[in-house]
């Protein structure tokens, strides 16, 4: 694998893919701590980033790799850090300081079953709710998860920017199945898919507020050595970055965090919906279980079932109102994930009146079959 | 020519001129020695503010780098050498510094501490080592001495001491100090030292909590925790050749180790230039 793309098809792992996409959308950082299922976006990093002049480091361990691509990125690199279930929660604490902090920076996890060490080389879905709700507090995550190789490094492009432009950490959900997977691969050209540039502030040292609420909540980003002097702190802070008590700066700061996503909800949600033309039963699912879901889906057309596919490839923000309007017809929705039941709540709460919400779990290490997705269907139906 | 300026011009020269004084500390607290003892050491070194970056963790002395007008980063509880790591490896060019406490560098931060040691990595860390966790109410630390009172150690402190200066030796720094906030202008010459030396540089700063440590222990009020502090303090240099007896209960001060090893960032760069990459 080489780090400039070409448009010639390659034949690539999921977590090849998220390194391809990782380059291509300028990531010049890279810190992480070995981990399976995810330990080949590692080695991917450390062998491409020296040949660019980017940087890679292993740190001791998953709190040291989230608190170094926090400090890259504040030092004016994009960053990225990739790891799996473990060291997701051992990166909780910190992923709540670049939410706290506005720090750009992403956080591939690539899922196996847990609690604990689990299953290191089994599939599961079920960090879903962890990637919404991981760290204490109040906030609002940005979380995509995609389902093919393809999609990998197309999500992976589409994190980094939404990183840089919104100022926050975005998590990738990829899973053991997907991170191991080989597809063919055709990667876009350079420029061919739009790569954000963070803003940088043009203003003289003394006005710049590193934390400023502007009009479009998100405000220009200096770094370290660019020539302005500020204060980063994670304790609740003022537009200036200094800890303060006050009700009002702490509801300001905190609406920010919210708002600044919540106002671009249009912009970072994504679904894709398959066959749902007069469909009366639909499959939800993403990940790894959305091909599953796709062919069942197919095989219960040919059984004249009108049955289609919604997948959402942004689980956070959760995209409600696109799942609310395709559900506008269906009587029947099945929730197919990989654990004991999490997206399905979501669904649950934004479905329209009159659909029903099913839940299809599964959480024994294996993927969901388009058999057992259809036998789902085929129940649902009688 | 060098113009002689008063110690107030040069102090306030690198404060934050907006929003963050009274300090959050206890009067009498070796905390503000230290911070005068950066400053003048920065000011001696001539370095340009806006390539300073002074990151912290969590605790009474992490509180410092809200005070300085540097680019300044007061991180996570432990993981200041953590995050410290990465705004030196993405931009080598840059002064890196971390304060940190005894308890936020070697208890909760000890991982951290001895691999950035044994990395070698260009950043300067001065642990200001009060023997005890101030901000939560005096719980006895990992340099908190045997027998010595705790609010977590009721009946005196049954716990085996790391000694700093040992372990990050041990671990591989190439620059091991000890000072203290009594010896302020030896403490200010260890750190322009430690900032100026290429590598892992660590001063084992000696302070003072009257506040808790010296209630809980009867030690009495800063001054007279000071006072022992410059009792017990013996520089290296003087020590030399004495006998053990006059060393017993003493701590050694000053320059204690250095190496000239290599440093992480170089060996980095050598790899890009080997492989045909440009440094950004």
């Amino acid at each position: 694998m080489t780090s400039n793309t070409t448009s010639k098809p390659r034949l690539l792992q999921g977590n090849e893919a998220c390194v391809a996409g990782a380059l291509y959308a300028g990531v010049e950082f890279f810190a992480g701590y070995p981990i399976t299922p995810s330990t080949e976006i590692a080695e991917g990093m450390s062998r491409e980033l020296p040949k660019i002049g980017g940087k890679f480091i292993q740190m001791e361990d998953e709190i040291g790799s989230i608190a170094a691509i926090i400090g890259a990125s504040n030092a004016g690199l994009k960053s990225m850090t990739a790891t799996s279930g473990p060291g997701y929660s051992l990166m909780q604490e910190n992923i709540g300081y670049a939410y706290m902090t506005e720090t750009p920076c992403v956080i591939i996890n690539v899922q196996r079953g847990g609690p604990s060490t689990g299953l290191p080389t089994k599939i599961a879905q079920a960090d879903t709710m962890q990637a919404r709700w991981g760290t204490h507090g109040d906030y609002t995550s940005i979380t995509l998860a995609p389902s093919t190789v393809k999609g990998c490094f197309e999500e992976v492009v589409r994190a980094i920017n939404l990183s840089e432009r919104f100022r926050t950490p975005v998590s990738v959900l990829s899973d053991e199945v997907l991170g191991h997977m080989r597809e063919m691969m055709i990667a876009p050209l350079p420029g061919e898919v739009e790569v954000f540039k963070r803003h940088k502030p043009d203003v003289p040292n003394e006005w710049y507020r590193h934390f400023e609420i502007t009009p479009s909540l998100v405000g220009p980003m200096a770094s370290f050595g660019d020539g302005y002097r500020y204060n980063i702190s994670g304790l609740t802070h003022d537009e200036d970055g200094f800890p303060t008590a006050k009700p009002n700066e702490i509801k300001a700061k905190l609406d920010k965090l919210r708002n600044k996503i919540m106002r671009y909800v249009d912009e970072i949600t994504r679904i894709r919906t398959e066959m749902m033309d007069e469909a009366h039963v639909a499959v939800i699912s993403y990940g790894t279980v959305a091909r599953s879901a796709l062919q069942a889906v197919k095989m219960a057309r040919e059984r004249r079932i009108k049955v289609g596919a919604i997948q959402p490839l942004t689980l956070w923000p959760f995209p409600e109102q696109l799942i609310h309007d395709a559900l506008k017809h269906v009587r029947k929705a099945i929730v197919a994930e990989l654990n004991m039941g999490q997206m399905v709540y979501e669904v649950d709460r934004i479905a329209p009146r009159g659909c029903e919400v099913i839940h299809l779990g599964r959480y024994d290490g294996e993927i969901m079959t388009p058999q057992q997705i259809l036998d789902k269907i085929r129940e649902v139906v009688k | 020519m060098h113009v002689q300026k008063l110690e107030s011009e040069v102090i306030h020269q690198y404060l934050r001129p907006k929003k963050k004084f009274p300090n959050v500390w206890c009067a009498g607290c070796g905390n503000g020695i230290v911070m005068g003892a950066l400053i003048r050491a920065i000011d001696s070194l001539d370095l340009d503010k806006n390539e300073v970056v002074v990151v912290s963790g969590i605790g009474c002395s992490s509180r410092m780098p809200v005070y300085l007008d540097f680019c300044t980063l007061h991180t996570t509880h432990g993981r200041a050498i953590a995050f410290a790591t990465g705004v030196k490896v993405a931009k080598p060019r840059l002064k890196v510094i971390v304060i940190t406490g005894d308890g936020d560098c070697l208890a909760i931060g000890g991982n951290h501490f001895i691999h950035a040691c044994r990395r070698n990595i260009d950043i300067t860390t001065i642990l200001i080592n009060n023997k005890i966790y101030g901000m939560t109410g005096g719980q006895f630390s990992p340099t908190t001495p045997g027998g010595k009172i705790g609010t977590t150690a009721p009946y005196g402190n049954y716990e085996k001491q790391f000694d700093p200066v040992k372990l990050a030796a041990g671990a591989g720094a190439s620059y091991v100090a000890r000072g203290t906030v009594y010896h302020a202008q030896q403490l200010e010459k260890l750190i322009a030292g430690g900032i100026s030396k290429k590598g892992f540089a660590v001063i084992d700063c000696i302070s003072n909590c009257h506040t808790y440590y010296g209630r809980l222990n009867k030690e009495g009020d800063a001054v007279a925790m000071i006072d022992w502090i410059k009792k017990h303090a013996l520089n290296v240099r003087s020590a030399e050749g004495l006998p053990p007896e006059k060393l017993e209960g003493k701590f050694l001060t000053g320059l204690i180790h250095e190496h000239d090893g290599s440093e992480f960032c170089d060996e980095y760069q050598k790899l890009v230039e080997s492989k045909g990459g440009t440094l950004k």
